[in-house]
């Protein structure tokens, strides 16, 4: 039962760290919490079904069905989320334009909600299915419901107490840096999905590896250490990253960091453009 | 005439490309008893290489490496391909995460 909640912690903990900094980065967004709960439902229910077809999927493109639909699932987050970032961008340049505005609440309307809703269900999909098969196994193998169920709940329970207080950590940032600091692990958290995405393309054997093991920092931290897995999830770190993974980061990194920078700059030279012209 | 010359030849350097391709070194992994049959594998250096991992149990198990930045769930009784490589010479861990307590391995490149 134990083992049970330490396995459903392990696959819930990504959903329940990536919900809790989407949600601390996005207080002001009207009707979040609503959207959000419906993508968590959606990404439940989307788990139970590709737990059912995993082993079509898998059998698909020459074998490599799996890869491809992880690969696929990330990428999908990857380019919602990029998104969502230079959204948020605007947003700031906007709410500093005008100054009258109280709150920052975003008027209802926006497409934003709906599209946290979609990452946090393709958040939840990935690992979700592999948490559904692996109960699945267990009752398979003639484990009690009541087993099941209490490992399950233990698991869903440690892994919301980890978001939890990613959330609460987060919430402390005071309020003229949470929109900086927010931003920066969004984009962390990002550009490690881009670098997991282009993993399962090596495993599909579409993209080269171009060398394992470009550096080995599991002594210093290991990934199977519970810190590890943590700093995995949300920016990304790999104790002994292929070539590609570096890669596909540092350009993600880039190509956001730089399209923000650009929006950045237009504002600043609209604004000096209208300050000079009266 | 010479359109037949061009398909040929591009005919020939598919197939061989193909032979190339078969020429990857195979290694077949078994999962039986929530344990994976050889528990170490040496495999090649500096080379791709095809692991055939076939379960023989009637479970469900996931062929999980970080090492090998590889994870691929095989449903029971199902047989699949998981290619790694190029390797550098070294141990690199694999288990089995729905067994983790007896399904362990590592391959050993050299």
């Amino acid at each position: 039962m134990l083992g049970t909640a330490i396995i459903i912690f392990r696959e819930v903990l990504e959903a329940s760290l990536i919900i809790g900094l989407i949600l601390a980065a996005t207080r002001g967004v009207s009707g979040r919490m609503r959207w959000i709960g419906i993508g968590i439902g959606g990404g439940i229910l989307g788990a139970i079904v590709l737990a059912l077809v995993a082993d079509k999927i898998t059998s698909l493109a020459d074998g490599m069905g799996q890869e491809l639909m992880n690969a696929s699932i990330l990428f999908i987050a990857v380019v919602l989320l990029s998104w969502h970032l230079l959204w948020m961008k605007k947003h700031a340049i906007q709410i500093s334009r005008d100054m009258r505005r109280i709150g920052s609440e975003v008027s209802s309307g926006s497409k934003e909600p709906i599209i946290l809703a979609v990452i946090v269900g393709m958040a939840i999909l990935r690992e979700g299915s592999e948490a559904v098969i692996f109960l699945y196994g267990l009752a398979l193998a003639g484990s009690t419901a009541a087993d099941l169920t209490l490992g399950t709940v233990l698991g869903i329970l440690g892994g919301v107490s980890a978001g939890t207080i990613l959330y609460l950590g987060i919430a402390r940032v005071p309020t003229g840096r949470l929109f900086q600091v927010s931003g920066w692990l969004i984009l962390l958290l990002t550009a490690g999905m881009a670098s997991q995405g282009a993993s399962f393309l090596v495993q599909a054997d579409v993209l080269p590896p171009l060398g394992y093991t470009l550096w080995d920092t599991s002594w210093l931290l290991s990934e199977q250490s519970l810190l590890g897995k943590i700093l995995h999830i949300l920016v990304g770190y790999v104790d002994r990253p292929m070539g590609i993974q570096v890669l596909f980061y540092a350009a993600t990194v880039a190509i956001i960091a730089l399209i923000m920078n650009m929006m950045g700059r237009a504002e600043a030279r609209h604004r000096t453009e209208a300050a000079t012209s009266h | 005439m010479q359109l037949r010359v061009i398909g040929l030849a591009f005919a020939l350097a598919l197939g061989l490309g193909n032979a190339a391709l078969a020429a990857e070194k195979q290694f077949e992994l078994t999962i039986s008893g929530h344990r994976f049959h050889p528990e170490t594998l040496e495999v090649p250096a500096g080379v791709k290489v095809k692991l055939i991992v076939h379960n023989k149990d009637n479970n469900y198990e996931e062929f999980h490496s970080d090492d090998l930045h590889r994870e691929k769930v095989f449903a029971p009784k199902q047989s699949g391909v998981v290619i790694i490589g190029p390797l550098q010479a070294g141990s690199y861990g694999f288990m089995g995460e729905f067994h983790p307590d007896t399904a362990q391995g590592r391959v050993i490149a050299k």
